[in-house]
């Protein structure tokens, strides 16, 4: 097992920018989740560290040795890809095996390799079965073996439980996740799906036109988005944005909103006046009457333990998640009051977040752009 | 209509699935027919074969494959008789026509010839068109679009237009009348077809496959013997049987190209007749002989030939 550090890397295809100058270290044993809409750069990344494509710019290490350059088969990692890619002309002890034969290791010592791999995959009943006729799951069990069977370096998916059916792929992510505490396999995941990044992940970087947005642990990229754009793209129904203008100062503790004042993290930063946009994530919404900052229902979602309500103020829909029981009728005035220990803060222009009190007790994991 | 039975919009009804049936038995007759007569005149003896009426019920007789094999001279009774018995069933035969057996005919190494050039030129084909169709499909190749007009275009006019240019060629380079220079003729337009269809083919296989493969050390050329090789014969079987029907049949340029030793089967069959008379027979049992390996490759590989025509047309 080994670090992954990537430094500077760029991928141009033509005039598009893939990937644009991107920074992280993947420790040694790390859950590593790149998450991010189709298209912004996440499997070109994964598929650079692979060797699968060479970076028009920019250092790949892989435990201290650059690798950039290097073919993929002299790179030592293991590949799963969204399709699996278990080939069809074989059965499931000969796919587990066929890494192992690329190294002229003997047939009986390959033989005790895949068997104690499908054993600890749990999938050794399988072994003489052809893979056209597994199940989806055990598709992704036979291709997770293929991966581990050959101890690399470290582990390469691309949204490899992307195929599957929700109730299996719940299923897998948690299995995913305990085969990582047992063997503390450095790994690089790719995903669109926050929810498989939030319960899997030690670390995600969440990426956007090539660009990662922000590098930090889930509970940080949750709580305390860097940009609007993650504060958007996580959390379900996202973040919550209300309009204000003018400029903050240092040590500001209160904002007006639509003519309210709302209190705020102890802002840490001046800041010229420009537009800027208050973050709030529905949970952190209650409803109060006495709040100056109000709306009229336009509509809920029931989902059991709690509710969704959308509603509608000057500044255009606000989803608040509010206890089940309340009952609410479309058209209701409300007043809304925002928990203000978790709000955020971001500048329209850059989308960047605003420097406040909440990211005090964070470790300093800013990436830089270049 | 019973409320159990649902009525399917895209399952065609009982009636036109009769309809259908009805055309495709009367296509089937019509196409066999030619081929049952001539496989029943194989075994007609000369004179039945030119009957009138058309004999339908005859005596079966091999002297058709007899006179096809042998080469014959027409003696005197006294002489035959003079000659001691009969060696064979073909001697017998023949010797009732008051001819004996001189020797074998040209129609065994031609039939030979027509094995080796047609499945040589098959394989060259095959070989070539994989590896150029797997480049083309893989790899970022310059004026891609252009070559793979350019490789079509080569088909864009029948083969015997360049008849005479080729002739010349083939007369200045010592390939007229070589099995080499046959193998290498339909190779050239056997390979175009065969450059398409199996980039078609290819192109279904995800490079997935082989990027796996590379991942987990073997080299590119490792990876498509083998990924791509064993998930693409169905692909190569069913270009392997249209680029053979079209090298075994090929008539113009191995009669133009060809006249002894490289001469195949299709232009030594029509001078059956100019030999020994009006032969039907024979002609029918050399026609019936040099339609066996054909029909055997096709129904080999006729599940691939099957999923080769309808590919692509669904996409799974």
């Amino acid at each position: 097992m080994a670090e992954i550090r990537v430094q500077h890397l760029r991928k141009a295809f033509g005039d598009f920018v893939a990937v644009q100058d991107s920074n992280f270290v993947v420790e040694d044993g790390e859950f590593f989740v790149m998450l991010g809409p189709s298209g912004c750069g996440k499997t070109t990344t994964l598929r650079m560290i692979a060797g699968l494509e060479l970076p028009t710019g920019g250092q790949i290490l892989l435990g201290g040795d650059d690798v950039t350059m290097l073919r993929a088969r002299e790179r030592d990692i293991a590949f799963v890809f969204q399709l699996f890619a278990l080939y069809p002309h074989m059965n499931v002890r000969k796919n587990i095996g066929f890494p192992l034969l690329a190294q002229g290791m003997p047939s009986a010592e390959i033989r005790n390799r895949v068997e104690e791999t499908a054993k600890l995959l749990r999938i050794d009943h399988l072994l003489n079965k052809s893979v056209s006729g597994l199940a989806g799951g055990d598709r992704q069990r036979v291709a997770l073996g293929r991966a581990i069977v050959r101890r690399p370096k470290c582990f390469l998916m691309d949204e490899p439980l992307g195929t599957l059916d929700t109730e299996f792929r719940d299923l897998m992510v948690h299995e995913l996740r305990e085969l990582h505490n047992r063997i503390h396999a450095t790994t690089v995941y790719v995903t669109h799906d926050q929810m498989e990044a939030m319960s899997m992940a030690d670390k995600i970087a969440v990426m956007n036109h090539g660009v990662i947005e922000q590098f930090g642990t889930p509970r940080e990229i949750y709580d305390r988005p860097a940009t609007m754009f993650v504060a958007d793209f996580i959390g379900s129904p996202p973040m919550n944005f209300l309009g204000f203008g003018g400029g903050l100062s240092k040590g500001a503790m209160e904002i007006v909103v639509q003519g309210a004042k709302v209190a705020v993290p102890e802002v840490r930063e001046d800041l010229a006046p420009a537009d800027m946009a208050l973050g709030i994530r529905p949970e952190h919404i209650r409803f109060d009457d006495a709040s100056k900052l109000r709306g009229a229902i336009y509509g809920t979602e029931y989902l059991g333990t709690t509710q969704i309500v959308a509603v509608e103020t000057a500044d255009g829909i606000i989803k608040a998640r509010v206890p089940a029981e309340i009952r609410l009728n479309t058209g209701d005035h409300v007043g809304l009051t925002l928990n203000s220990a978790r709000l955020s803060l971001f500048d329209k222009g850059s989308g960047r977040a605003v420097r406040t009190a909440i990211h005090d007790t964070a470790s300093e994991r800013r990436v830089q752009h270049g | 209509m019973s409320l159990t039975t649902a009525h399917s919009v895209v399952a065609p009804s009982a009636g036109s699935k009769r309809i259908a049936g009805a055309i495709i038995i009367a296509y089937a007759l019509i196409s066999i027919v030619p081929l049952l007569w001539i496989f029943a005149t194989s075994f007609k003896t000369p004179p039945d074969s030119i009957a009138y009426p058309p004999k339908i019920v005859f005596q079966p007789s091999i002297e058709g494959y007899c006179n096809l094999f042998t080469t014959r001279t027409r003696q005197t009774p006294e002489y035959i008789n003079s000659l001691g018995p009969a060696t064979g069933f073909c001697d017998e035969t023949v010797r009732k026509r008051n001819m004996v057996i001189a020797g074998p005919s040209n129609f065994l190494p031609r039939f030979i010839n027509s094995l080796v050039i047609a499945f040589g030129s098959t394989f060259c084909a095959v070989f070539l068109g994989t590896l150029s169709a797997y480049g083309f499909s893989r790899f970022k190749v310059p004026l891609a679009d252009d070559l793979l007009f350019f490789i079509l275009s080569t088909r864009f006019m029948p083969p015997i237009a360049v008849a005479i240019p080729i002739y010349l060629m083939y007369r200045e380079l010592g390939l007229s009348d070589t099995a080499l220079g046959m193998i290498l003729l339909y190779t050239a337009v056997n390979v175009s077809l065969a450059v398409w269809l199996l980039k078609g083919f290819i192109d279904e296989i995800p490079r997935e496959y082989e990027e796996a493969a590379m991942i987990d050390g073997y080299t590119r050329l490792q990876a498509f013997w083998r990924t791509v090789l064993p998930q693409a014969t169905t692909g190569i079987a069913a270009t392997a049987i249209f680029c053979l029907i079209f090298a075994w049949n090929e008539y113009a340029f191995a009669a133009l190209l060809t006249s002894g030793t490289a001469q195949t089967a299709p232009p030594f069959i029509p001078t059956i007749i100019g030999e020994g008379g009006q032969d039907w027979p024979a002609v029918a049992a050399g026609t019936t002989i040099f339609l066996v390996p054909i029909l055997v490759f096709t129904i080999l590989l006729r599940k691939q030939l099957l999923r080769g025509i309808t590919f692509g047309a669904v996409r799974k």
